[in-house]
């Protein structure tokens, strides 16, 4: 009775304990595509539009012409922005993932070093139109250096300084600022009777982490040595984020309610009167679905210390964007070719970029002219001429995560009224780096 | 059908079948045997594959250095022996500090989550065991949290903890004048109230069921006797409810320890994927070491050495309470 008794006490413990903390697994993909299911594609698009039914309102009719030019029938899931990284793990893991998919162009070397995604070799290009045909910012964004890259450009972005022309005009700011100092200048103006300067997302790792990048340009460092350790410490790397920081810190300039914003509402408060600038990527379509008109905002190129944005030093935005990859294990090899060059075909790129606010990262396709508006141009520029890719090393997705949440630990202290001090952004940039895989 | 009258028939069965029909017998009886170990098959195999073999598996992992390069395959990740339990259990550097504030946090937040819960949910049980009007809409009241989604749930708590729009600092701050500015929930250290608050929202309406159920099967004329002599509610609760309710109460402090310990869900909804340091409790830590910075060896050691203290704690409480069990029994 004793042994039984015992048995029981030992298998309810096992079990309980058991569903309680199950560790994660996973199997072996297979290698190299085929086409055995050659007219059928899966393809994952993230979140482009106001939402996810917009999204498939916007890409099901392509997704129809397709089928009609090559009868290869495209299955569309629409993916959140937040759970698209972990999808695509969970996939590689499982080697179950969809044919086609779109990632964020800062993951390209991360995903490529997974293996799971097909290398974008001279013979794979060739079947798109070549190499060529793309923006060269835009293809430095596919993957590491010296190596096929791992995904094709598809919507290109750029940060810029979006300013709301009716509280400019009510703090009596005529010109907008083009310089950190100037941004300091208007945001003191602004900041009163409870608006504010400039909005930002503390709570939101990636655009932390795009923010800090390019300050951290501008103050000649990179978050990585040249031959890809982690490198976060550096007085350049310290300065950028503790500049950063203190627009809410020390200038004051940013409500203290920003720290925990991560769902894009200080485009909201932006549409709503409340944050004088922002600094983001094409919100075009945000604003219009928050009743805010074009006159009623304007844009200039996002700042640099002194100066005009250029490389180097006077970099004011990172190379935002949307690339399309395919699965390295899918079994319709021809048709998700034949897929992303329909989506990178001019027709294809002028409309979708058109539709989403982007500029398409095909250069013929830039050409339109409805790729000339006053906002798009600034983008378009900026790509040219003054952005840079983020390092495209593995570990940049995990560089998000762990610097992304030290800025965010360090918009809560600012905004606790804790002091923001060169040690303290030194310590959890510190604390950062040692969470970063050994090499 | 009763028992004396299933009884009946399979005596009378065995009567009219005779000695000739032994055989046949036996091949019923085996058949009895095997049918609860039939029945129970499909649940067995389904813990194998949904609990078991991933859970070695991760064991496994634990052993390897499991980094992207390997996701693909992760069989053929390099050996990395105990290299990702020495990471874990570094206490000096900034991994092993982490998980141990963690595991500290998660300790204390488990203890107060569970410790309100059962007091929650055996005062509301005991006050709706008296039969008065209304009792039936409060019963259905209080299961509410129990039977939303929980996402749905947490997100809406999420939306009511935002400092500025939120309706949280709508009534303790602009209604009640309490602080002098907005208090932040969602960041900073007041996280960990604000995920205290939600998981024994969330955690109550399960103690209040298993209580309410145990309460039932207190025969009532226990109470009437210690009323005639004399015992008063408070007593009443003392020596006959709670006495009563001591092995309902054991399986679950138990249950309610584990789900707590290992929640996952209301920290990742509230908080996102990184939650603040002083509500950053063990599973999305873990969760955190291993999807997000792609550590999946040193997350699995983690959750190896998780899985090793919860098996622990419950072996250990397990016999504690069926000793005294015993001990009570004889």
């Amino acid at each position: 009775m004793r042994t039984i008794r015992a048995a029981v006490t030992g298998a309810v413990t096992l079990s309980l304990v058991f569903a309680a903390t199950a560790c994660g697994g996973g199997t072996a993909g297979g290698s190299g595509g085929s086409n055995s299911q050659p007219k059928t594609l899966t393809y994952w698009a993230t979140n482009q539009g106001t939402s996810l039914e917009a999204d498939k309102k916007i890409l099901q009719p392509e997704l129809d012409k397709f089928e009609k030019q090559t009868g290869i029938k495209v299955k569309l899931e629409v993916i959140p922005w937040s759970d698209l990284l972990n999808r695509i793990l969970t996939a590689t893991t499982s080697g179950q993932g969809p044919d086609v998919l779109n990632i964020g162009n800062t993951w390209s070397a991360s995903l490529q070093s997974t293996g799971a995604l097909l290398p974008w070799d001279e013979k794979n290009f060739g079947t798109i139109g070549g190499k060529d045909r793309f923006v060269d910012s835009a293809l430095g964004s596919t993957g590491a250096p010296g190596k096929d890259p791992a995904a094709v450009p598809l919507y290109s972005m750029a940060y810029a300084l979006y300013y709301n022309k009716k509280m400019f005009a009510d703090a009596g700011i005529t010109k907008p600022p083009t310089t950190w100092a100037e941004v300091d200048a208007a945001g003191k103006k602004l900041s009163k009777d409870g608006k504010w300067g400039i909005g930002v997302e503390g709570s939101n790792l990636s655009n932390n982490i795009h923010q800090v990048f390019v300050l951290g340009k501008q103050h000649g460092a990179d978050f990585f040595t040249p031959d890809g350790k982690a490198d976060f410490t550096s007085e350049g790397a310290v300065a950028a984020v503790k500049q950063y920081v203190d627009l809410m810190a020390a200038g004051k300039i940013v409500a203290p309610g920003n720290a925990e914003y991560a769902q894009n509402q200080s485009l909201s408060d932006f549409a709503k009167n409340r944050t004088g600038m922002v600094l983001w990527q094409t919100p075009q379509q945000t604003f219009a679905a928050q009743g805010m008109s074009e006159d009623q905002w304007g844009v200039v190129p996002a700042p640099v210390a002194s100066g005009a944005p250029g490389q180097g030093a006077q970099t004011n935005s990172m190379v935002a964007g949307i690339n399309i990859s395919v699965f390295k294990n899918t079994k319709n090899l021809d048709g998700a070719l034949k897929f992303v060059k329909f989506m990178t075909g001019d027709e294809e790129q002028i409309l979708l970029n058109k539709t989403y606010g982007s500029v398409p990262p095909v250069k013929s396709a830039q050409a339109d002219p409805a790729f000339n508006s006053a906002s798009l141009a600034v983008i378009r520029d900026t790509l040219a001429k003054s952005a840079s890719a983020l390092p495209q090393v593995p570990e940049e997705s995990q560089f998000e995560t762990v610097v992304g949440t030290a800025v965010k630990e360090l918009f809560a202290d600012a905004a606790a009224g804790r002091p923001v001090t060169t040690e303290s952004v030194k310590a959890k940039l510190d604390k950062a780096q040692q969470q970063m895989p050994k090499k | 059908m009763t028992q004396t009258a299933v009884t009946q028939r399979s005596e009378r069965a065995v009567r009219k079948a005779g000695p000739g029909a032994a055989p046949a017998q036996r091949r019923s009886g085996r058949r009895r045997i095997a049918l609860p170990y039939l029945l129970l098959l499909p649940a067995l195999l389904l813990e194998l594959l949904v609990h078991l073999v991933p859970m070695v598996m991760g064991i496994g992992m634990s052993f390897k250095e499991l980094t992207q390069f390997f996701i693909r395959d992760w069989s053929s990740a390099p050996w990395a022996g105990l290299d990702n339990y020495r990471v874990a259990i570094d206490f000096d550097a900034p991994v092993g500090q982490a998980l141990l504030k963690s595991f500290f946090t998660t300790c204390l937040f488990t203890l107060a989550s569970v410790a309100l819960c059962w007091l929650l949910g055996t005062a509301a049980a005991v006050f709706l065991q008296e039969n008065f009007r209304g009792r039936g809409f409060l019963r259905t009241l209080f299961l509410v949290p129990y039977a939303l989604p929980v996402y749905a749930a947490v997100i809406t708590w999420a939306f009511m903890f935002q400092r500025d729009n939120g309706l949280i600092n709508h009534v303790l701050h602009d209604q009640l004048g309490i602080g002098d500015s907005p208090a932040f929930w969602l960041i900073g250290d007041n996280s960990f109230w604000a995920l205290l608050t939600v998981s024994v929202w969330k955690g109550w309406p399960f103690a209040f069921l298993t209580v309410m159920a145990g309460l039932q099967n207190i025969p009532r004329d226990m109470y009437e006797a210690a009323a005639l002599d004399g015992a008063g509610v408070w007593k009443q609760i003392r020596h006959i409810t709670l006495p009563s309710l001591r092995q309902v109460n054991q399986v679950l402090v138990l249950v309610l320890f584990l789900w707590t310990f290992n929640d996952f869900n209301t920290p990742f909804v509230l908080f996102g994927k990184a939650a603040p340091e002083a509500a950053d409790l063990i599973s999305l830590h873990i969760y955190q070491s291993s999807f997000l910075t792609w550590n999946f060896g040193t997350g699995s050691a983690m959750s190896v050495l998780l899985l090793v203290f919860l098996l622990l704690v419950t072996g250990v409480y397990l016999l504690l309470t069926t000793r005294g069990r015993k001990a009570s029994d004889a």
